[in-house]
């Protein structure tokens, strides 16, 4: 890639990959909202930024004006032939309204409470097991060797592949975060060994059915039809890709949180029964997620002269920010008690795996501060975020105190 | 004093159900629901403006029965 021009102005330059916004968005965001509250950039082919949490969630609602058939803002303006049909590719993260709720439907069942709570105890016992693996380290990797595990080996059970198979899984998976913004071309040469790898799993499951994920999209129907193999592989896909990078990012997050914040650590050892409150404030500080949209027509919107196909860079994390929403909003309040977070999204598209998520995070959280009662940063400078729509640690070396 | 649910606000986000457990409940695909008529009992009032507080979609409100 081209080394990018450094931003001049984020109210009408911003660049959401820019190193600035990467190291620390939140007072960039605080900027707009005072000044512009809704951002614009000629980068990426035109692309808008509401700052605010009304702003965030009128587009979020509005599936007239906007569309969801690409979700992550790629570097180019798209055409027409770039786009997939209203179906999408990965639905229904990628589908419109009226398909988006068909599909949607289909899949909710497997993410329901009930089904994802049902795994609690095989989370925890993986959790042990990656600090089993830890163990004897005064300094530990939990970005690497702890939160990154976590998802995928998760997922990796929902969908009843092998167990031998956890570390190819990862790898697999991490292929396919990797190609996310390359080439068609340089996609499809990497990709092959893992669609080959799915296609095994999957005809293994038609031939064995088993009550896991796969079994379930192999049964699933839409109108009497069981879903084309390219569907049950499209969401397979979609799982990883929304399931891995987003986890890891809000427990490594919540992890760097408690390494620099002692008071919070202890009072989280001490009352454990605290932890779903604050859950939803490690949800709201330090939201990974932003989604994008495309806008479908010319239109005046929020005071702005938006055109067909620009991109709108949907900050959930930023709404989450917003005082006129949260009291103190830029304090990370471990009991806070009222907080209409929108770390999941709002409307017809809210995470579907969220309950998962928050499964994941707690039970990661718990686990750690179980074993690891006292922990700080080994070096402030070593730990490194990512770049992009997910928000998230990657390298973070944590000093185990006894 | 009752709890209502707007069905289609609801989106799933999952705070009522762990609030107020007592109150609400989920269905099949994860979508809140209130318990019984919704009924407030005196000591779970808290929790229900807790609840309502929460809802990232503005679905739930509290009415007079």
């Amino acid at each position: 890639m081209t080394e990018k021009a450094p931003v001049r102005d984020f109210a009408t330059d911003f660049d959401h990959t820019d190193p600035e916004w990467v190291a620390d968005p939140y007072p960039i965001w605080e900027d707009l909202r005072t000044r512009c509250p809704v951002a614009h950039t000629d980068r990426y082919g035109g692309a808008w930024f509401p700052a605010t949490h009304a702003g965030v969630s009128t587009i979020a609602k509005d599936t007239e004006n906007f569309t969801s058939r690409n979700v992550v803002v790629a570097n180019m303006r798209p055409t027409e032939e770039d786009l997939p049909a209203p179906i999408g590719v990965a639905p229904p993260i990628t589908s419109d309204p009226p398909f988006h709720a068909i599909a949607r439907k289909l899949l909710l069942p497997a993410f329901s409470p009930g089904v994802v709570n049902a795994l609690e105890p095989q989370v925890r016992v993986l959790c042990n097991a990656l600090l089993d693996d830890m163990i004897g380290e005064g300094v530990v990797n939990a970005g690497q060797s702890y939160a990154r595990l976590i998802p995928p080996s998760v997922i990796r059970q929902m969908l009843g592949f092998p167990e031998g198979d956890t570390e190819t899984f990862i790898e697999m998976v991490h292929v396919i975060m990797d190609t996310i913004d390359q080439s068609e071309d340089e996609r499809m040469e990497q990709w092959e060994p893992v669609e080959e790898y799915f296609r095994v799993q999957i005809e293994d499951h038609m031939e064995r059915p088993r009550d896991d994920l796969t079994t379930f999209l192999l049964d699933a129907e839409i109108g009497g039809q069981k879903l084309a193999i390219e569907h049950v592989f499209g969401t397979m896909v979609l799982i990883l890709v929304a399931g891995i990078d987003t986890t890891w990012s809000a427990i490594g997050a919540s992890l760097w949180h408690l390494a620099q914040n002692p008071e919070d650590l202890a009072r989280l050892v001490e009352e454990p029964e605290l932890m779903p409150v604050a859950l939803e404030e490690f949800l709201r500080f330090y939201a990974p997620v932003t989604m994008a949209r495309l806008v479908k027509t010319d239109m005046e919107y929020l005071g702005c002269p938006m055109k067909e196909y620009d991109w709108i860079l949907l900050g959930f994390p930023a709404a989450n920010r917003d005082p006129v929403v949260f009291k103190d909003a830029d304090q990370f309040i471990i009991d806070r008690a009222e907080n209409r977070h929108v770390a999941f999204g709002l409307g017809i598209h809210r995470c579907i795996g969220s309950n998962l998520a928050r499964l994941e995070l707690r039970v990661g959280l718990e686990e750690f501060i179980r074993r690891y009662p006292k922990f700080e940063l080994a070096n402030p400078k070593d730990v490194t975020w990512s770049q992009g729509q997910i928000r998230g640690p990657r390298n973070l070396p944590l000093r185990v105190l006894s | 004093m009752r709890v209502v649910i707007d069905g289609d606000l609801c989106q799933g986000q999952g705070r009522c159900f762990s609030i107020a457990p007592a109150l609400f409940g989920f269905d099949e695909l994860g979508n809140g629901v209130v318990l019984g008529d919704g009924t407030i009992a005196p000591e779970t009032l808290d929790l229900a403006r807790l609840a309502e507080a929460n809802c990232p979609e503005h679905a739930i409100s509290i009415v007079e029965s």
